[in-house]
């Protein structure tokens, strides 16, 4: 049985007045995917940047390794890869003059490190681009080589910080087959991000983490048992429709346990989806609204994010 | 240390990417140099380069003694290696000479120069231009030494002349010489004069270091001063880089490997000093060889690079320590660069300026490198660029103590992240 890479105990950061993480612990085990999923401004990023010794926490310890981040941040870093939200790469060098610096800062040289170049720039795809300068780059290109300056020294945990962020989708789907070759060889991965289906599709665990606060954590079918058998109904409206005055009269529906409001969308928590759905059907009607169409989703990690919060993770 | 040197060369690769800042660094000091050189007609073949054998024209319409001393100073075994003076009975031939630079200079001593010299009054002989030297614009330096020569052989003779005849004033007015002695006496007083007259005492060429402003050609002042005007544009590009690389997130990404931030600025820093001692080489041994400019003692000049990009190196990390941002660091570094520049005495010598003005360009890179280059330029020695060098060296070690004071309490608040 694999141990823990990682211990998070009670991380904290504040901002002046802003608590932008406010007591973050969880572990994370050796060769695991484990995923923070939360929304813009949850503090994903500052638990990150804490756990990579780039922030001071304002209180709390991790231990990376066995090392603390603290006393050690040396020892720290070089078990870690981090692949940071914001593209960290210079756009006037060619893809291979990234790696060469990048890896050098990592300490390696010679041999070594022209191998391990190949290599990445195979892993992420880009070996026919390897001397075109970054700036000649697609998004989804630059995005793949961020992640190679992470893998250059095979780093026994990666951080990755929404690498699909602003992608098209094929780019997408090609970080997400790249993380799971990633596990598959063994490394450690810590994702985040705010999209339910790359957590639901990669993650071993999931964190889900909301107002600097964890608010549930473990494996997917462990959260989604926290919404109970509840089912998730989504009503989809005309773009011209007002929602706003359905929501409150949904949530006084029988059955209804939640309920939340996206553009052209009303999703509820429902303990039976076939006993609510009449009575909101009569309920849209008596307010002259039209339902485009219905879903009726098994739990997932969106209804548990509702669940728990009563808001819909994407904001 | 390793380290240190990969950021280095890693922002010398991204500078030598960059096309725009290679124009500001390099062509653009060469071609102001250029432009303004142009402008004041400072290109020549002498320039300030060794002087030797300046050619000179000479033509003598005189048939008295004077004009022959005149003639054989010029032509005299002292200033064989200076001069290669050439006589002529054609005037209008010498002066064309001039015109088409095969001659720095002519020398025109009129007719009855030795008639005027000695019998003439003594108060309108002042106001006669005694000697002409017709010189070409086009080399001040050379035509400067020939006039200074002559200058000093035709006061000579007037002084002496007006010593003489307060002699015969007084002799007369005691009676010990009348009217009718007076016309023979004067010859024969000039006769001795002329015939004692050894051209060693007559004139003593005196190319005056004292005063190099004066006496260097204007491009060998000129482009030292453009290449350290622009080289403060290099720190500035240089301290900005370090802000942009917070912004862009690849300075904090550098902390996330096992780089120290010691390291990381200690990269930054001789990143900055590289490219400015590069830019300064290239700029240095490219107008050397573009305008034929001499800059003197090789060691010197290293050195002073060595000083001057360390002390700019110094303004730029300042300025990198006190600004918020890039952008701010563009507009405070280009303002620095030109009051640099104005203050440094690149488009006007520092002499010119007020006291407290001067006093004030001394705390800029650019003057003590122009004091330095021109001292070089003129001959000076290791030894006298010593002071140029140690208010360099004392102007370096204020700025980065300044720089590193300020930044610990950034650095502290986590700036850098
Ligand atoms: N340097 C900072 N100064 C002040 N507040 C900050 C700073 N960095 C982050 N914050 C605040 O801390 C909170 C958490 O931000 P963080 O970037 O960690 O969120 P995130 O989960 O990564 O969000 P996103 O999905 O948008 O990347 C936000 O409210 C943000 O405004
Ligand atoms: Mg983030």
């Amino acid at each position: 049985m694999a141990g823990n890479i990682l211990i998070a105990k009670d991380l904290k950061k504040s901002y002046g007045d802003l608590e932008a993480v406010k007591g973050v612990s969880f572990s994370i085990l050796e060769g695991e995917i484990f995923s923070l999923l939360g929304p813009n401004g949850a503090g994903k990023t500052t638990t990150i940047s804490m756990l990579c010794c780039l922030l001071e926490p304002t209180a709390g310890e991790a231990e990376i390794g066995g090392h603390s981040i603290a006393k050690e941040p040396m020892d720290v870093k070089r078990l870690i890869g981090v692949v940071p939200q914001d593209l960290a790469l210079y756009e006037a060098l060619t893809a291979s003059q990234n790696l060469v610096f990048w890896g050098q800062m990592y300490g390696m040289g010679g041999q070594a490190l022209k191998n391990r170049i190949v290599e990445v720039l195979e892993q992420v795809g880009l070996s026919d681009r390897a001397n075109s300068r970054v700036d000649t780059f697609s998004g989804g290109m630059k995005r793949r080589l961020n992640i190679a300056v992470g893998l250059m020294h095979k780093p026994s945990l990666l951080f990755m910080d929404e690498p699909t962020v602003g992608i098209d989708p094929q780019s997408r789907r090609n970080i997400l087959d790249m993380v799971k070759d990633l596990r598959s060889q063994g490394m450690t991965v810590l994702y985040t991000t705010h999209y339910m289906e790359e957590a639901e599709e990669l993650a071993d665990r999931v964190g889900i983490i909301d107002h600097g606060q964890l608010i549930a954590l473990g494996t997917q079918k462990e959260l989604t048992h926290l919404v109970g058998e509840m089912e998730t109904l989504r009503l989809h409206f005309n773009e011209d429709e007002s929602t706003a005055d359905l929501l409150s009269k949904f949530e006084k529906v029988p059955g209804v346990k939640a309920a939340s409001a996206t553009d052209h969308q009303i999703i509820l928590t429902v303990a039976d989806a076939s006993d609510v759905l009449p009575e909101v059907m009569n309920a849209s009607a008596a307010a002259g609204v039209r339902i485009r169409s219905i879903d009726i989703q098994e739990p997932n990690l969106e209804s548990v994010f509702l669940h728990l919060t009563g808001r819909a993770l994407r904001n | 240390m390793k380290r240190v040197l990969s950021i280095c060369w890693k922002d010398l690769i991204i500078t030598l990417n960059d096309r725009s800042a290679l124009v500001f660094m390099l062509l653009a000091p060469f071609l102001l140099t250029l432009g303004l050189g142009l402008v004041t007609g400072s290109f020549s073949t002498s320039s300030s380069g060794s002087l030797e054998d300046i050619p000179v024209m000479v033509v003598n319409h005189d048939d008295g003694q004077m004009g022959q001393i005149l003639i054989d100073v010029l032509f005299s075994e002292d200033l064989a290696t200076l001069l290669e003076p050439q006589l002529t009975d054609d005037e209008d031939a010498a002066r064309q000479a001039v015109k088409s630079q095969d001659a720095y200079a002519a020398v025109i001593i009129p007719a009855g120069f030795s008639e005027n010299m000695l019998l003439g009054d003594v108060e309108s002989i002042a106001l006669v231009p005694l000697v002409e030297v017709y010189s070409n614009p086009g080399a001040p330096i050379s035509a400067s030494i020939v006039q200074s020569i002559v200058s000093e052989v035709v006061n000579q003779m007037y002084t002496r002349r007006v010593s003489l005849s307060v002699t015969i004033g007084g002799l007369m007015a005691t009676g010990r010489l009348d009217a009718s002695q007076k016309e023979a006496f004067t010859t024969e007083m000039a006769g001795r004069l002329g015939g004692q007259q050894e051209s060693t005492s007559l004139v003593t060429v005196n190319v005056n270091q004292g005063e190099p402003e004066e006496q260097v050609n204007y491009l060998a002042y000129l482009a030292p001063g453009m290449a350290v005007l622009f080289l403060m544009y290099t720190v500035t590009q240089g301290s900005r880089s370090l802000l942009m690389e917070r912004s862009m997130g690849t300075l904090q990404r550098m902390l996330t490997t096992p780089t120290r931030s010691v390291e990381v600025l200690g990269g930054k820093l001789l990143s900055i000093f590289v490219t400015g001692l590069l830019q300064m080489v290239v700029l240095v041994a490219g107008s050397g060889l573009l305008f034929g400019l001499d800059w003197g003692s090789p060691i010197g000049v290293i050195l002073l690079l060595v000083a001057v990009v360390a002390a700019a190196t110094g303004w730029g990390i300042l300025l990198a320590s006190v600004a918020r941002s890039a952008s701010q660091v563009s507009s405070i570094g280009t303002a620095m660069m030109l009051l640099f520049g104005i203050l440094g005495g690149t488009f006007i010598p520092a002499s010119m300026f007020s006291e407290p003005v001067r006093l004030l360009g001394k705390l800029t890179p650019n003057a003590w490198a122009m004091d330095g280059f021109t001292l070089l330029a003129t001959g000076g020695t290791l030894t006298d660029l010593v002071p140029s060098l140690l208010a360099l060296l004392g102007l370096t070690v204020v700025l980065f103590g300044l720089a590193v004071g300020l930044s610990r309490k950034r650095w502290a608040s986590g700036f850098l992240k």
